[in-house]
């Protein structure tokens, strides 16, 4: 089994399909609403109309997230009844038999990953496909991408397989929680804080995810 | 007729039997039905002992690709769809991964929405109300009324309705009309009026021919674009029209193996600029022809044409190459420089104002596309869906002539990628239609109204000078394109509610979708997850078999569209010679041997081949379309009068004379500009100033997994709009919006974005019409907007040509 399981999420390539969502939503039987990964939207630009001509410097690029099983979980950090840790290879679970549905983590986690189940009154969140893991197979979103935008792996073997990239708006700062996340820019992305969105600071797509 | 209100959360059958009736109901649903006799429910699959059974099976709806799916089957019901996993995924032998929709397959399958039974019509048309039938009884009627059809007006009354719900497979098909069991039906009883072309590409199937000859113009294969310096697409969005995990693949290896640089011309910073685009330039929808006359403007006058190319390959270029009879002044190179009829320049100039475009931006592109070769330019589909779109998709594919990249590698020929490789596999026999007649994929509903004005030049008859008798049996498999995907939905609600026109509409589907509303007699389909089959696709450099096997029994009481014709040709006295003394397992045991024969890599029986799930096959060379007309145009002319690329076309100069048109409508020779009369600076902005598109999304498939919860969610139906229109109305993000014109309303969301040009908005074909009691469509459906007038020359559905108003709900 690896240890310290990151994703690496090429923005270059994702055309936000949400395959990715829809595989997860499938394999975990996720209820409506419930989105372990999500694909973001960060778009903007302007438009100079001068009489029926037009001159614009519009951008748009998506990125594909789930929890990042940080190096510093801040949801671990938050929770409560101690029903969100880390296990002994560094995924972040939550124990249904401890959790209050409290949303401390949720709350807490820069990335929003821990999401309700109002079904169970527990939060939930992506596990990294454990069972997959075991098996030795991808997580059911790396399988699923039809861009093959998305990949995983031990977070220090992945760092040296695509190296060190800046990180692009709309993501928080690293040094928050250190995800263990690697995102590959795309040619029109903009770095980190930006506020070029059509929404400044955050996500575009408010309504998908 | 009781009527339920539509709600949020999903509703159970069971809530709404009232007395003896049935009312089926949910959010999805176009309309409430109501079933007079509704009876026991059918019995659901029996429990088995837990164990988890993955069957190969595949997506076969009408988006491009056909992906595998890999079924995980518990107790007879789907607990998991995942995909290809076979092999390390190299290009050329990569997996075949689902997109979205297809991994979604669980939810369209034991969706509310199923047809469970046979149904009849026992109300007035399109009211709803239908009373349950044996299948017996559904194929002893409808035996009668097809003969009692043929009997009174010929075979000609019988119309075989475009339909893709079922799209790819071998057996459970509904496209093309001529290759589906219907047809072998149909051939077998005397024939049936038949139609050409397809809603996607109508106007540059027909038009674009005149340029190239031939009745399909090939492009390279979008792989080659690996070999292109720079490649300019028109309108084309594979990231969003091709999302299968295939031809993701191959539109990365195009664009990233050599970093070909990328430009895309569309009303709509769309998801191929997102993953493929280095630059989008906006354009008015319907205007490329401006675009396109103005580039060619600026490569005549600061001679950057490929002038040896045009002295040697075609024809009408200049006054000197012009056909015999061709008007003086009638050549291209006249309408360009302003020195034919109209005395007008196609300057930058001229065209910015038409396009918005900037005059620099048009001198710039026009230079990089004549200097930069090879380029591959090359045009998507949503742009010919206009008024004018027959012009369109030639001037375009002028482009290329202009530069002479025809036919060489990583050059094209302006037209849309080639479609793929394939595997010569045997396809089920359907004999050949004894009727000659066609009708356009689009203007078959002027037949059911009055057909006695339809002529070959009046309304493009084909294979007849004219229509010899009425519509009076539909049958509709697998479509929905009687209203919602067919455009003017209330427009054509009287055409089809009356029941004296046609006197009966068939409807077979797995699925109550809003055409079914219409239907006399509707039956339950199976969905390709629950019958033995197999696809077979292709793309760029692959080519490969999807062995389909039944993952679960037909759902409800639902049977195979093999095995509903062989019911109602057995009515008709036709059986035998429909079946041949098969059952479809035999039939596909059969093919599966032809097949054998012309591909014999394939797995030893079919048995074998459904374990296997898949069979790849590597085509490493790319595809350059008319290589050898290229390499040595006089042993190998092009299929058009002279040999040549025909830029003036002389058969459309003589229809311009000859075809009687509506009024505004025009045929030309040469791929002219024309104004839409329902488009950019039509004097109708006053009242609609915003020009709508209805582009392909990527929830749905045309209309195909519309109803699915997951795809919904991550992919709402949004209608984009510019923060500048937005602003002016007073619209905010995800606000709810009325969008309307005299033909119709819809309410749907606003997405503000400023990935969509000032003047244009953009709502997604497809989503599932849904009125109130007012009539209007409470679902974004923007078919309720389109228009019924078939343009000039292919008679196609002009869907692009749409000019709306916004306001907040």
């Amino acid at each position: 089994m690896i240890k310290n399981p990151a994703f690496y999420v090429n923005s270059e390539l994702c055309t936000g399909c949400k395959c990715c969502v829809i595989a997860c939503k499938d394999k975990h039987d996720l209820l409506d609403g419930v989105m372990w990964r999500r694909v973001i939207e960060y778009s903007g630009g302007e438009w100079l109309v001068t009489g029926n001509v037009f001159e614009q410097n519009v951008f748009a690029y998506y990125i594909s997230i789930s929890c990042n099983h940080c190096e510093n979980p801040l949801c671990v950090k938050g929770c409560p009844t101690k029903a969100m840790q880390k296990d002994e290879n560094g995924i972040v679970w939550v124990d249904q038999n401890r959790c209050v549905g409290c949303h401390y983590c949720e709350w807490n986690c820069p990335y929003g990953a821990p999401q309700y189940n109002e079904e169970l009154g527990r939060m939930s969140k992506c596990d990294f496909c454990r069972d997959n893991l075991a098996k030795d197979e991808p997580p059911a979103c790396v399988a699923a991408c039809p861009s093959r935008a998305l990949d995983f792996g031990g977070y220090e073997e992945l760092q040296k397989k695509y190296g060190k990239h800046a990180t692009i708006a709309p993501l928080p700062r690293p040094e928050m929680t250190t995800p263990h996340l690697i995102v590959e820019p795309n040619r029109h992305s903009k770095p980190q804080g930006s506020m070029a969105g059509t929404r400044g600071q955050l996500v575009s797509n408010p309504e998908e995810i | 007729m009781a009527t339920k209100n539509t709600t949020q959360k999903k509703m159970d059958r069971r809530d709404f039997i009232k007395g003896s009736s049935l009312i089926l109901s949910s959010m999805f649903l176009p309309f409430s039905i109501e079933i007079l006799n509704p009876g026991e429910a059918p019995a659901a699959p029996a429990g088995g002992n837990g164990e988890i059974t993955t069957f190969w099976n595949s997506c076969n709806v009408n988006c491009g690709s056909r992906c595998a799916l890999r079924v995980h089957v518990q107790d007879g019901k789907i607990i998991q769809i995942e995909t290809d996993n076979t092999g390390d995924d190299t290009y050329g032998l990569h997996q075949l991964r689902a997109c979205p929709r297809g991994r979604s397959m669980r939810q369209r399958i034991y969706a509310e929405e199923r047809i469970p039974y046979p149904l009849k019509r026992v109300g007035k048309r399109g009211e709803g109300k239908f009373e349950r039938i044996s299948w017996e009884q559904a194929y002893t009627e409808l035996g009668q009324r097809l003969k009692k059809t043929i009997d009174e007006y010929g075979n000609e009354a019988v119309y075989l309705n475009y339909g893709t719900g079922a799209l790819g497979s071998t057996m459970g098909k509904s496209w093309p009309p001529d290759a589906t069991p219907v047809a072998r039906l149909m051939n077998l009883a005397g024939g049936y009026l038949n139609h050409y072309s397809d809603y996607s590409t109508i106007q540059i199937t027909i038009g674009m021919p005149y340029l190239y000859g031939g009745s399909w113009v090939d492009g390279n294969s979008l792989s080659d674009m690996e070999n292109s310096k720079l490649a300019v697409f028109f309108g084309n969005n594979p990231s969003e029209t091709r999302m299968s995990g295939c031809k993701c693949k191959t539109l990365q290896h195009a664009r990233f193996t050599n970093n070909t640089r990328v430009i895309v011309v569309d009303p709509r910073y769309t998801d191929t600029i997102v993953s493929s685009g280095d630059e989008w330039i906006p354009i008015l929808p319907g205007t490329d022809t401006a675009l396109c006359a103005a580039l060619a403007y600026v490569m005549i006058t600061e001679d950057l044409v490929d002038i040896s190319f045009i002295r040697r390959y075609t024809m009408g270029f200049d006054e000197e190459s012009l056909p015999e009879g061709a008007e003086p002044g009638s050549s291209y190179k006249s309408y360009i420089l302003g020195q034919g009829p109209d005395k007008t320049p196609k300057t930058p100039e001229w065209a910015a104002e038409i396009t918005t475009i900037p005059v620099h931006r048009i001198q710039k592109l026009a230079r990089e596309i004549a200097l930069t070769k090879p380029c591959f330019i090359c045009q998507g589909w949503g742009p010919q869906r206009t008024t004018n779109g027959e012009n369109l998709s030639r001037a375009v594919g002028m482009l290329a002539v202009l530069t002479g990249n025809v036919g060489i590698a990583g050059g094209n020929t302006g037209a849309r990628e080639a479609s793929g490789q394939s595997l010569p596999m045997a396809t089920f026999p359907t004999l050949e239609n004894p009727v000659k007649t066609s009708v356009s994929c689009f203007n078959w509903f002027q037949a059911i109204e009055d057909h006695t004005w339809m002529t070959a030049e009046t309304a493009g008859i084909k294979g007849r000078d004219r229509l010899i008798a009425p519509i009076k049996f539909i049958w509709n498999y697998a479509s929905n394109c009687l209203t919602n995907q067919h455009g003017g939905i209330n427009q054509m609600n009287p055409i089809l509610q009356d029941e004296e026109k046609c006197e009966t509409i068939l409807v077979i589907d797995t699925t109550l979708t809003a055409s079914a509303r219409y239907a006399d007699y509707l039956l339950p389909c199976c969905s390709n997850l629950e019958e033995h089959d197999w696809t077979a696709d292709g793309d760029s450099n692959i080519a490969y078999v999807i062995f389909a096997e039944k993952c679960i029994e037909p759902l409800h009481e639902s049977r195979g569209i093999y095995d509903i014709c062989a019911g109602i040709a057995e009515q008709i006295g036709l059986k035998e010679e429909f079946t041949e003394g098969r059952t479809q397992y035999q039939w596909m045991e059969h093919l599966y041997d032809q097949s054998k024969k012309a591909v014999p890599d394939l797995p030893p029986t079919l048995e074998d081949a459904f374990k296997q799930g898949i069979y790849k096959k590597y085509f490493p060379e790319n595809h350059i379309a008319y290589k050898a007309f290229r390499d040595d145009p006089e042993a190998n002319p092009l299929d058009t009068a002279s040999g040549k690329i025909e830029i003036y076309a002389p058969e459309l100069a003589e229809y311009a004379k000859t075809w009687k048109l509506d009024k505004g409508q025009r045929i030309t020779a040469l791929p002219e500009h024309i104004d839409d009369p329902e488009g950019a600076q039509s004097p109708m902005q006053k009242k609609y100033p915003l020009q709508m598109v209805t582009y392909h999304y990527k929830q749905r498939t045309h209309s195909t997994y519309g109803n699915c919860s997951w795809l919904q969610e991550v992919s709402p139906q949004e209608l984009w709009i510019n923060p500048l229109d937005a602003r002016a109305r007073g619209i905010k993000h995800t606000q709810r919006v009325k969008v309307f014109n005299d033909r119709g309303v819809t309410y749907v969301e606003a997405k503000v974005t400023p990935r969509i040009i000032p003047g244009v908005v953009g709502l997604p074909e497809g989503a599932w019409h849904k009125p109130n009691k007012k009539g209007e469509d409470m679902n974004g459906c923007p078919n309720v907007l389109t228009r019924l007038q078939p343009t000039a020359l292919a008679k196609g559905n002009p869907h692009h040509s749409t000019l709306i108003q916004v306001e907040k709900a």
